[in-house]
């Protein structure tokens, strides 16, 4: 790093490394940034580990799709396979998806709000480290779970973990004892973040931030860590009880006793849908930010938008068996499930149609976050469609376990929310480190990965429909599956490119980025007024606000907001 | 993008090192050239698979078509609504996506644009209020004659006449009973063709003797779950005879991906010849003699039943018409005196995972079981 | 870069010239009290699902012994952990008006209708285990009445120690007045604990004796 002291303090690097840490050795910054409680680092390591495990569960799928690019090809065996879809689909959601959106909440919330920190900082330490062993103890599954017996090694039941398949008679050694445990862990982790992000946003606002003037972002981390609260407890109750089963005899899910394999789904997917909505709602806040900044236009319906991510999150917890329409349940019961899904589907196209209305009439700037924000809106209508099919339950019983689902939550996962969360890191890197991400260097990223990710996740809709389940090692020649496969495997091959690229792209900025100031995309929210980064306690003095877009008001003094809301 | 002019500017790069637009040149143009090299190796230079034991050629003497190629009353009916579902929402997508594209192109930032913000749209209840409405009356239809179609296929009364099967759902293998015709069988099922006009359906009792299983057949009926502790049922009614393809579609363990179904449909009559044939007892000559006593005498009979022998287990499939099936193990492979003797010597090598252990037996003794294998047609 | 002047859908203009005023003081709730209304509410939902079990297989086991034949109403323990939320009601409100004293006092008898509710507990589960035979293992509705009831008391314990935490605090002299909040926040976590038993013993005494 160039310069001297005097500079990189004037540069307003104090977040990153005060000047009095860069004079110490590095044992000594590591262990200020093991103990810290500051909002803004932990957000850095609960993304930076989330980008970790991206990697590897990134190379897992790498080797689902070599394995699948050709019939019986014989990369992998069965076993071997089975746990890699089992760990990438457990990684994927836990150590990638939770972390990565919380961390984004974790350093932007108070910003936003313009308070010092959380609400608990200690609390928010405790929930990071709770998550970063959770995340070693799945992955030490590979060498502990072999049990007395050598019998276990990665869990391969599947990310969820159908029971009696994961009762002791069918699952072996400890493989299943390690994904209950380090879920358990990283959802207690993440309770306690929600408590933490709720609490804050209630309590810590700066004077004039009514709650009608919260930032969406805010609002959606509120519905967001609402979610977690009442929708992570079912899954660790249940793993609870199948502990209880494989270890005290317990007949929770041991059906030879009368016990129910359905109870186990249904508690499963109480958590399993809204935690998709855990996962898929920062999206909506980070497109809720970046699309306003690059139409140069004020969000369009804010009243609406929250009051639709409300909605969103209270039906999102009534449409949970719709992944158990194949199950056997009463005519009834299906009915119920097909249109409280159907209704969940309102809300969410009125986000899409609020978001496009922003841009209405504006002057769209395509720099890279707004690339990936349009690719986001693309992409997240076609999965709201499939969504839709998928939800009229008799399309579902021809379409549900096979790979036209893979498809369509793969469209949400990544087409939506792995392309916001690029979206956010480009928009908010420069606020973190001082430095700008190499636009040219973005554009390939973009471009790299829209076509690959397009052509795996089309081809495996049609895969799906015809007549390819999930979750096989292979499958025979001839039955109109090896054309897909192959071109999905392919796709594969552009989308590691287009990560690697921005791999690339990060180092080399950090290291020679242009410097960003303090409002590099000329933004309205308050962490945008503060330096880049931030000093550790954000504001040299608590900032009042009078309407949502506070930065607007101060370089629009003779039309502020604050006459219109 | 004009990729002759991008290969001349990677000509002239070389001496020219200042431009970073010219050097990003060069490196697209080496992209693209990997791109391609990589795409054409994996269609020509990849190998097409390993090993099928014959259930590629198999395969491929079936008719292709799935979900949207129904011959039987349940999928027809999904399909048929099916259809209607994609046509709303490829209305939909074709509306909102049409904004979206030309928002992007009308309302792009260009530098001739005066240097003031345009104008700020807080907000319009009017129009809140119309694209909540519209989709309510869209979701509002869609749920109607989604409901409709529920009930059509699950509240369907079972007429007299309808064939019943007991499907019971074994790790990684199919178990049929027809309780009321007194045969069972494994891996290959057979129903009757069913005249639309006088339906003659098939009703299935879906079991599982240990875990979750999901029987798919996507050209008869959407898929049904075996769920361990609980009974379904499900209805096919086939309109034309063929043999159709389908698997298990809910994730049992190691060798959840070769649980593969064979229906075969066929008209009454040849059904019926089938299940007289069916009901006979093993044949067995004394040519075979020394291959039934290998069976009798070896831990085969603890798991498998070949009626008119010794045979009366019930872990793994019934064996007694083994060779009127077309595959072994599930669909593994297709059902050859060779492939049975390589079967019966290491199952694993043609299923890695499978339970069924190998027999270790002696060249003589496999060689003669096979032998007589080959008889129970 | 002035926008006055164009055309804007849906606003409402104030037409005025000052921003809105600003409540003065600026007072928002206070963490604690947030905190534990989030804590409570993830905690209910957590017991809600072994609750859901329970109910669930109500009837459904296969082998006695059912509940019917082998529960009694604990009706000392509940009148000791029902009355536990009034004492410490008091307790709370004495330190609030610096009566440290009176706090102690009544901050004893929460800790002690706490401690018995635990022991009556544990002295039925001797009685079940011993003479009645139902374990966790026996049947389903050992496997739901243990966990359900048991995840209960874990609470009640967790809920206890701190209460003995604070009583230790309280004998060296350390909690003072200014302590008022902090020890309103963990009676609310108490009532929270109480409520739960309210629709435990319902739940399991009441309904699926019936």
């Amino acid at each position: 790093m160039a310069g001297s002291i005097e500079e990189r303090i004037a540069l307003g690097r104090e977040g990153i490394a005060t000047a009095a840490e860069l004079a110490q050795p590095l044992a000594g910054r590591l262990h200020e940034w093991i103990i810290t409680v500051d909002h803004k680092r932990l957000g850095l390591m609960y993304i930076g580990g989330g980008l970790f495990y991206f990697m590897v569960a990134g190379l897992q799928a790498s080797t689902i799709r070599l394995q699948l690019a050709v019939p019986n090809a014989g990369i992998v065996s069965p076993q071997v396979f089975n746990r890699l879809l089992t760990l990438h689909g457990t990684a994927m959601v836990f150590l990638v998806g939770m972390p990565i959106l919380i961390g984004f909440f974790n350093y932007l919330v108070p910003l936003m709000i313009g308070a010092r920190d959380l609400a608990f900082p200690r609390l928010n330490s405790f929930g990071y480290w709770l998550w970063f062993f959770g995340a070693l103890l799945l992955y030490f599954s590979y060498i502990g779970g072999g049990g007395l017996q050598g019998m276990g090694s990665a869990p391969a039941v599947g990310w969820f973990a159908y029971a009696p398949l994961t009762e002791t008679p069918f699952s072996r050694g400890n493989s299943t004892d390690y994904w209950i445990l380090s879920i358990f862990l990283t959802s207690v982790g993440s309770t306690a973040t929600a408590i933490n992000l709720i609490t804050t946003a209630f309590t810590m606002r700066c004077p004039g931030m009514t709650l009608n003037k919260m930032p969406v972002l805010v609002w959606l981390a509120v519905v967001d860590a609402g979610l977690m609260l009442v929708a992570l407890p079912p899954l660790s109750a249940a793993q609870v009880m199948l502990l209880l089963d494989r270890y005290m005899g317990a007949h929770f899910f041991d059906t030879q006793a009368g016990g129910s394999a359905l109870l186990w789904q249904h508690f499963f997917w109480i958590f399993g849908h809204p935690e998709v909505y855990v996962l898929v709602i920062p999206a909506f806040a980070f497109a809720s930010e970046i699309i306003p900044v690059f139409s140069r236009k004020v969000i369009f319906g804010y009243e609406v938008m929250v009051a639709a991510s409300c909605a969103i999150g209270f039906i999102s917890l009534g449409v949970w068996a719709h992944h158990m329409f194949s199950v056997g349940m009463t005519p009834a019961g299906n009915a119920f499930f097909v249109t409280s899904t159907m209704l969940v589907g309102i809300p969410t196209g009125i986000k899409i149609f609020n978001w496009l209305a922003t841009m209405w009439g504006g002057r769209i700037r395509l720099r890279v976050p707004m690339l990936f924000s349009i690719a986001f809106l693309f992409q997240f209508l076609i999965s709201g469609l499939t969504g839709i099919m998928l939800a009229v339950a008799p399309f579902d019983w021809q379409l549900t376990d096979t790979y036209f689902v893979v498809a369509h939550f793969h469209y949400v996962l990544i087409g939506a929310i792995l392309f916001m969360i690029f979206a956010a890191v480009y928009y908010w890197f420069p606020k973190a480190t001082g430095k700008m991400l190499d636009e040219r260097l973005g554009q390939f990223h973009f471009w790299l990965f829209f076509f690959g990710f397009h052509m795996t996740f089309d081809t495996l809709h049609l895969a799906g429909l015809a007549g390819m389940p999930r979750r096989i090692y292979t499958y025979q020649p001839g039955r109109g599956f090896e054309e897909l496969n192959l071109i999905a495997s392919i796709g594969v091959i552009l989308q590691g490119l287009g990560v690697i690229t921005l791999v690339y792209n990060v180092i080399r900025s950090l290291a020679a980025g242009k410097s960003a100031g303090r409002d590099p995309w000329d933004a309205w929210t308050l962490e945008w007024s503060t330096t880049s980064p931030p000093p550790e306690y954000n504001f040299p003095e608590v900032p009042t606000v009078h309407s949502r877009r506070p930065l607007w008001d101060l370089k629009h003094p003779a039309d502020p907001d604050w006459r219109y809301e | 993008m004009n990729l002759a002019r991008t290969l001349r500017m990677g000509y002239t790069v070389s001496g020219n090192s200042r431009s970073s637009r010219k050097s990003i040149g060069i490196w697209r143009r080496r992209l693209i050239e990997l791109f391609l090299s990589l795409g054409y190796a994996a269609l020509v230079a990849v190998p097409a698979g390993g090993e099928d034991w014959g259930m590629g050629a198999a395969n491929r003497q079936i008719a292709r078509g799935a979900v949207f190629s129904p011959v039987s009353a349940p999928a027809g009916e999904i399909a048929t609504l099916s259809w209607f579902i994609l046509a709303v929402t490829a209305a939909i997508f074709l509306i909102v996506f049409g904004l979206l594209l030309y928002s992007v192109v009308r309302f792009r930032a260009r530098a001739t644009d005066e240097p003031r913000e345009p104008a700020q749209l807080y907000g319009s209840n009017q129009i809140e209020f119309a694209w909540t409405a519209i989709p309510l009356l869209i979701v509002f239809v869609l749920v109607l004659t989604t409901i409709r179609t529920i009930y059509d296929v699950q509240g369907a009364m079972e007429p007299p006449g309808a064939i019943h099967v007991r499907v019971i759902g074994h790790q990684w293998w199919w178990e049929f009973r027809y309780p009321d015709l007194g045969i069972v069988t494994a891996n290959e099922l057979h129903v009757p063709l069913s005249d639309p006009a006088h339906p003659t359906p098939t009703w299935l009792q879906l079991e599982s003797a240990d875990v979750a299983h999901s029987f798919w057949v996507p050209r008869l009926a959407g898929k049904t779950d075996l769920i361990p502790n609980k009974i379904n049922t499900m209805w096919v009614a086939p309109h034309q005879a063929g043999i159709y393809l389908g698997q298990c579609a809910e994730f049992c363990g190691t060798q959840h991906a070769m649980m593969l179904i064979r229906v075969v449909v066929e008209p009454r009559p040849a059904f019926d010849q089938w299940v007289a044939a069916q009901r006979q007892p093993a044949v067995s000559q004394s040519v075979e003699a020394h291959g039934r006593q290998v069976f009798e005498s070896n831990a085969c009979v603890s798991c498998h039943s070949v009626r008119g022998t010794r045979g009366h287990g019930t872990y793994g499939p019934d064996l007694t018409h083994l060779m009127s099936r077309q595959t072994l193990g599930s669909g593994a492979a297709l059902n050859t005196p060779e492939h049975l003797k390589i079967w019966v010597g290491d199952p694993g090598r043609m299923k890695p995972g499978v339970l069924m252990p190998a027999m270790n037996l002696s060249k003589n003794d496999l060689d003669d079981l096979v032998a007589w294998m080959v008889t129970l047609k | 870069m002035s926008s006055a002047g164009e055309f804007r859908i849906g606003a409402i203009t104030h037409g005025i010239d000052a921003p809105p005023p600003i409540a003065d003081p600026w007072v928002l709730p206070s963490r604690g009290r947030a905190g534990m209304i989030a804590l409570i509410i993830t905690d209910s939902t957590f017991f809600l699902i072994f609750v859901a079990a329970y109910v669930f297989y109500i009837g459904k086991s296969l082998t006695p012994p059912y509940p019917r034949e082998v529960l009694s109403y604990p009706i000392l323990n509940t009148i000791c952990l029902l009355s536990s939320s009034l004492t410490i009601v008091v307790a709370a409100r004495a330190l609030h008006q610096g009566a440290i004293r009176r706090f102690a006092v009544w901050w004893f008898f929460t800790l002690a209708l706490g401690v018995e509710f635990l022991i009556g507990t544990g002295r039925e589960w001797h009685r079940l285990i011993y003479q009645a035979g139902l374990t966790l293992r026996t049947n389903l509705f050992g496997t739901t009445y243990y966990s359900l009831v048991g995840l209960h008391a874990l609470h009640v314990t967790i809920g206890a120690s701190a209460i003995a935490l604070v009583m230790g605090l309280t004998w060296s002299g350390a909690v003072t007045q200014k302590h008022a909040e902090r020890i309103e926040v963990l009676s609310w976590y108490w009532h929270f604990v109480d409520a739960v038993w309210v629709v435990v013993f319902v739940t399991v005494y009441v309904i699926s004796t019936r």
